[in-house]
């Protein structure tokens, strides 16, 4: 109970900060139908160049392209100088308790036997997500007989051994597994071999 | 017997290389690789497994004389952590298969012991279901509890069923002991857990408040009047007389995090130490492990249901590591086995692993400090 209360509230936090973000695009000009010009908008969501010389549909020639993406960079560069007092540490605790929340439920699912129909969870063969090797995907699996993302071992393992359903690939139990697997994983395994292991085993 | 559920298609492969494996024995070295190379070549030529999991390794035969004739042998199954047939075959027809190995033993063993876990989470119908299935065992049988069989109803169903949870016996010159070794401490009465709570906070390997094993302490005064039951029985026994100890989980400290641990080890190898024969033969990891501290040999055994991974640290120098079990086979890294008590009070070890080659660990190997009579040590690593 408490723990929803807290996701709630972080939610509600997460959505003021990012809607703050969306005020400011408006006052750039975004969503100005009328003049259809061109807006690209970097990775970040925020910074956007708009071109007063191609138009919305327009496909930009190869060099017209390599110019708006270095336009984009360097004003997202000097952005980023007076950004940088931007994020409180209260963001960073809304991040931080995101992350957790979101390893959390891994966890959860990683230690629920609802996935497969006979019982078995994924800890009782692999307690503390040992040996899933998530470090070592992509790789050819040879008994698949194919290139297998982590995905797929965790979808095999809830097919075979778990005798359940697969999940879908962004199935939100999908993702937190994952999440789950590569954070138990990374730098936590203290045997020296977990970091050199080759590609290609299974 | 129970009927087999459905068989799986790579039971095939097994069935064939058990076959493989069964007339082994019979054969000189010539005739040996002769088989072993016309066997791997089938199974190559059916494109059944990577070649890497069908190493040969002859047999080591045990080197007659100076008291090392194997005076009698006795066959374990261990952690078959069995759910009810209905909701999981899985491990029914892993158990099936270990039943129907140990009667298919030329020579019979002396006696089976059942090394605990019979059940998943301690209820009535997986304990009769596990009763059920090892009723169909020829030779007679000892049995131990495991956590998993006693912490829904603190033993209570499981006594019912199979009687003590620690008493000895001896047989043909050899002391047998067994335990109950998963007692720990109290935590559900102050956190108001149900007993279902109790049980699945118990199962769960990873679980970080876990509490670790013991054989003396533990709530209640259980562990308390094993250990002096356990001290007063083996004051009844002459020094020199073999011991084999049976305990669940592993009598030294492995492990912590996942309770391969008993946390007082050293209190119960000190009341073993006078002896000059001394074996301990624990169920709990589910993997080829053995150790040897003092006088005293261990040997893991292995489990019908599922291997377990070794763990990041703490594990016996002696131990030579089975390479990671193949999801893909339900059966790999999984097994029974044997034990072969020589005339000179040692005890041996067979890891019969269903899709592997046997796997035999001497008592010299171990008293050796791993110099003689070194089992085959796998070509792959292991993760
Ligand atoms: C009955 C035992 C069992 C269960 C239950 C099980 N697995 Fe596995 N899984 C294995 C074994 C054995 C391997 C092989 C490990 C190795 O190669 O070291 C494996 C391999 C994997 C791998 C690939 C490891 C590698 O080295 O490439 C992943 C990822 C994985 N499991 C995830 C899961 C997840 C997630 C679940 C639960 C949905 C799960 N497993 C349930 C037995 C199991």
């Amino acid at each position: 109970m408490k723990k929803k209360i807290v996701l709630l509230i972080s939610v509600f936090l997460v959505s003021i900060f990012l809607s703050g973000k969306n005020d400011l695009s408006a006052i750039e000009g975004k969503g100005d139908k009328k003049s259809e010009k061109k807006v690209i908008t970097a990775c970040d969501g925020e910074t956007q160049v708009v071109l007063n010389d191609v138009s919305k549909d327009e496909v930009m020639t190869r060099e017209k392209a390599q110019e708006v993406a270095n336009m984009l960079l360097a004003t997202y560069q000097q952005q980023k100088k007076y950004q940088s007092t931007k994020f409180t540490r209260r963001d960073s605790l809304i991040w931080e308790r995101e992350l957790k929340a979101m390893i959390e439920e891994g966890y959860k699912w990683f230690h629920d036997p609802s996935l497969g129909t006979n019982g078995i969870s994924c800890d009782m063969c692999h307690p503390d997500a040992t040996d899933t090797h998530p470090e070592t995907y992509p790789k050819f699996q040879i008994q698949l007989k194919k290139i297998a993302l982590l995905r797929d071992m965790i979808n095999w393992c809830i097919e075979n051994p778990m005798e359940g359903k697969p999940l879908k690939e962004d199935d939100p139990r999908m993702k937190a597994i994952e999440a789950y697997i590569i954070w138990a994983r990374a730098n936590q395994d203290p045997r020296p071999h977990a970091k050199t292991l080759n590609p290609g085993k299974r | 017997m129970p009927k087999m559920p459905s068989e799986r298609k790579e039971e095939q492969y097994l069935k064939e290389r058990d076959e493989f494996f069964k007339a082994l024995p019979k054969l000189n070295r010539r005739q040996f690789i002769k088989v072993a190379m016309a066997s791997a070549a089938v199974a190559l030529a059916k494109n059944q497994f990577p070649p890497h999991s069908f190493q040969l390794v002859e047999a080591v035969e045990a080197k007659q004389g100076g008291g090392t004739e194997v005076k009698f042998r006795f066959a374990y199954i261990s952690d078959t952590h069995l759910y009810e047939r209905k909701l999981n075959e899985r491990f029914v027809r892993a158990a099936l298969k270990a039943v129907q190995d140990v009667n298919a033993l030329d020579p019979q063993p002396d006696f089976v012991l059942f090394g605990g876990d019979l059940a998943q989470l301690g209820q009535p119908e997986e304990l009769k279901l596990g009763k059920e299935i090892l009723s169909e065992l020829k030779p007679k049988l000892y049995m131990m509890v495991g956590e998993h069989d006693w912490y829904l109803d603190l033993g209570e169903k499981w006594i019912e069923l199979f009687g003590k949870p620690y008493y000895s016996f001896d047989h043909k010159g050899v002391h047998f002991i067994v335990l109950n070794s998963v007692l720990v401490d109290d935590y559900w009465t102050e956190t108001k857990m149900t007993p279902m709570e109790r049980m699945k906070f118990m199962a769960q390997l990873d679980n970080p408040k876990g509490r670790p094993f013991t054989v003396g302490r533990g709530y209640g005064d259980v562990g308390k009047k094993q250990f002096e039951w356990l001290k007063q029985d083996l004051a009844k026994v002459s020094k020199d007389t073999p011991i084999v100890v049976f305990s669940h989980s592993p009598l030294y400290k492995y492990y912590k995090p996942w309770n391969f641990w008993t946390d007082d080890a050293e209190e119960v190898q000190a009341l073993l130490r006078p002896f000059k024969n001394v074996t301990v033969i624990h169920g709990h990891t589910h993997q080829p492990v053995f150790n040897r501290i003092g006088n005293i040999n261990f040997y893991g055994m292995l489990s019908t249901a599922w291997p377990w991974p070794y763990a990041p640290t703490g594990l016996p120098k002696l131990t030579i590591k089975m390479n990671r079990a193949d999801p893909f086979d339900q059966f790999d890294g999984t097994g029974d086995g044997t034990v072969e008590v020589l005339a000179n009070g040692k005890a041996n070890k067979i890891y019969n692993l269903w899709s592997r080659e046997p796997m035999k660990v001497t008592a010299r190997y171990l008293e050796s400090g791993g110099k003689e009579e070194v089992p085959p040590v796998p070509v792959d690593p292991s993760f």
